[in-house]
């Protein structure tokens, strides 16, 4: 599913994020990234969702070079990616319902379609009863719940996470990784940037570790 | 995408753009009056001009020439000489006043009386009115009608007021030129308005459409609210400057009517019509994409998701 070959990035300022990473991960997967801030997790990430590009090396999305994906392309290679932040991102003005159709909306599906799988991912995530509220009337685990729906709404093949227990107390954030647990174990490749060992120590997953943006030995 | 679910999506986002327009009214207000003004300002001097145009343009045709007889001529050569002016074709009518007649309406209007029975003969020659024909109503065919008579036997002098009429077609082909330059100047200012406003709208509202992106949007897609938005300020503004001109137009109805009545002219204001107003609007949404569409491609095409 997911493939590096040699990838460097070195940002505008200077600062070189990952220096020569190679890996891969099957489809099906569940993987950790792991490391201190800094040490290129984030950058994985951005690489995989066309956030970034990288300075030297190729990137392999679903056996496709994502350097041949041109700017006018990455919108619609998005829409295959299920994507949850740290911070969420979702938009305050708009009740939950509507940032979970967000992806479907952009992607152009008729409206009855929208509401049915809307409806079908805030119930995964156990939400069903506050699509009307706003995010801001939602607990944050709540709300990083919204995320992960909006996420897994498009059903995507793969699914990818920065940190997304960050802000989390303990309790709730073992919830948020149990469930992305369940949405591994119906097929979708799962890939978690963490800094918490103790909370993935409870997951029988595959940990990447990256030390000084390289895959630590 | 089906046409169907495409058509109900534009409607929503058209619909949903008003909604955040109306949201803050007071500022897009503020921008729709902009808009308004500069739009009314080149309206009113078309009006203006149109008007001028339509009070002006038969006032060749309405002006006479006045051939003055040499005052040793007969009242028959005077009567030979309008008979041969009448015979013209580029003449519609003559009509001879004697020197009789015009000391006799002098008197009655000059107040001066007493004076002319202190001259010993009347002063005035006779004169002939012509009219000149409406196919040779043009201030060139009138100068040449005015050439021929002069150069007729006996004939003094032919006095034909035709110049202020040639200069204030000059004056108004000057005034209109300058609308049209202030016109487009204050399109491409309109432009800028609603370019400008829709850029801050768009920094305002970076984190949304970043998220957009995120989740797939295309820069098209992220654009159409803020261009539907464009279109709203142009036919908001628009709107709002066909009210003033009504307005304007309006005020000014009355006063024109009485004064051209003093003038015994039938003439009376014109508005813009029903066509000049659809067209106003259609230029006035025009601009409004047109400045939205600069705008929004610029910095929609910049916000790139971190």
């Amino acid at each position: 599913m997911i493939r590096f070959d040699q990838v460097f990035k070195r940002y505008a300022n200077g600062r070189e994020a990952l220096a020569g990473v190679s890996f891969s991960i099957e489809d099906g997967e569940m993987a950790f990234l792991t490391g201190h801030s800094g040490a290129g997790k984030s950058s994985i990430l951005k690489l995989i969702a066309l956030i970034e590009r990288p300075t030297r090396g190729q990137v392999f999305i679903a056996n496709q070079n994502t350097a041949a994906i041109k700017a006018r392309g990455v919108p619609h290679f998005r829409r295959q990616l299920g994507v949850v932040f740290q911070d969420h991102k979702l938009l305050q003005d708009r009740p939950v319902a509507e940032n979970v159709a967000l992806p479907l909306i952009i992607a152009g599906l008729p409206r009855r379609d929208i509401d049915k799988r809307v409806r079908a991912a805030l119930d995964q995530v156990g939400l069903l009863s506050k699509e009307k509220s706003l995010p801001l009337e939602l607990s944050t685990g709540e709300q990083q719940r919204v995320g992960i729906a909006r996420a897994v709404v498009g059903r995507p093949r793969l699914l990818i996470a920065d940190e997304p227990t960050g802000n989390l107390d303990p309790e709730l954030a073992l919830d948020i990784m149990q469930l992305f647990k369940r949405f591994n174990d119906v097929g979708v490749t799962v890939v978690i940037a963490t800094h918490d060992l103790h909370l993935i120590d409870r997951f029988a997953a595959r940990r990447i570790p990256f030390r000084e943006g390289r895959v630590a030995a | 995408m089906s046409v169907s679910a495409w058509t109900l999506r534009h409607a929503q986002t058209l619909v949903g753009s008003l909604g955040r327009l109306v949201q803050a009214p007071l500022a897009t207000l503020m921008t729709m009056a902009v808009i308004a003004i500069a739009l009314a300002l080149p309206l009113l001097l078309s009006i203006f001009l149109a008007n001028i145009r339509a009070a002006t343009a038969h006032w060749n045709q309405a002006l006479d020439i006045s051939v003055y007889m040499d005052k040793r001529a007969s009242a028959a050569r005077s009567q030979a000489v309008a008979q041969q002016i009448r015979s013209r074709p580029d003449v519609s009518a003559v009509r001879l006043i004697t020197a009789d007649e015009a000391l006799a309406q002098f008197r009655s209007v000059s107040g001066f009386g007493n004076a002319l029975d202190a001259l010993h003969d009347n002063p005035l020659p006779d004169t002939l009115v012509v009219t000149p024909a409406l196919l040779a109503a043009g201030p060139n065919d009138v100068e040449a009608l005015k050439t021929a008579l002069a150069a007729l036997a006996d004939v003094q002098t032919v006095q034909v007021d035709t110049q202020w009429v040639t200069r204030l077609q000059g004056m108004m082909e000057i005034v209109n030129r300058v609308g049209w330059l202030i016109g487009a100047l204050l399109g491409v200012g309109i432009v800028l308005v609603i370019g400008n406003t829709v850029r801050l709208d768009i920094l305002n509202r970076r984190a949304e459409i970043e998220v957009m992106k995120l989740v797939g949007a295309t820069d098209g897609f992220a654009r159409r609210p803020f261009l539907y938005s464009g279109v709203w300020y142009g036919l908001g503004g628009g709107l709002l400057a066909l009210a003033l001109c009504t307005a304007a137009v309006g005020l000014l109805t009355k006063p024109v009517a009485h004064l051209a009545d003093l003038y015994d002219s039938p003439f009376r204001l014109q508005g813009f019509g029903w066509r000049g107003g659809v067209a106003v609007l259609a230029l006035a949404v025009a601009l409004g994409w047109l400045g939205s569409w600069l705008a929004a491609t610029r910095h929609i095409r910049a916000i790139a998701p971190t």
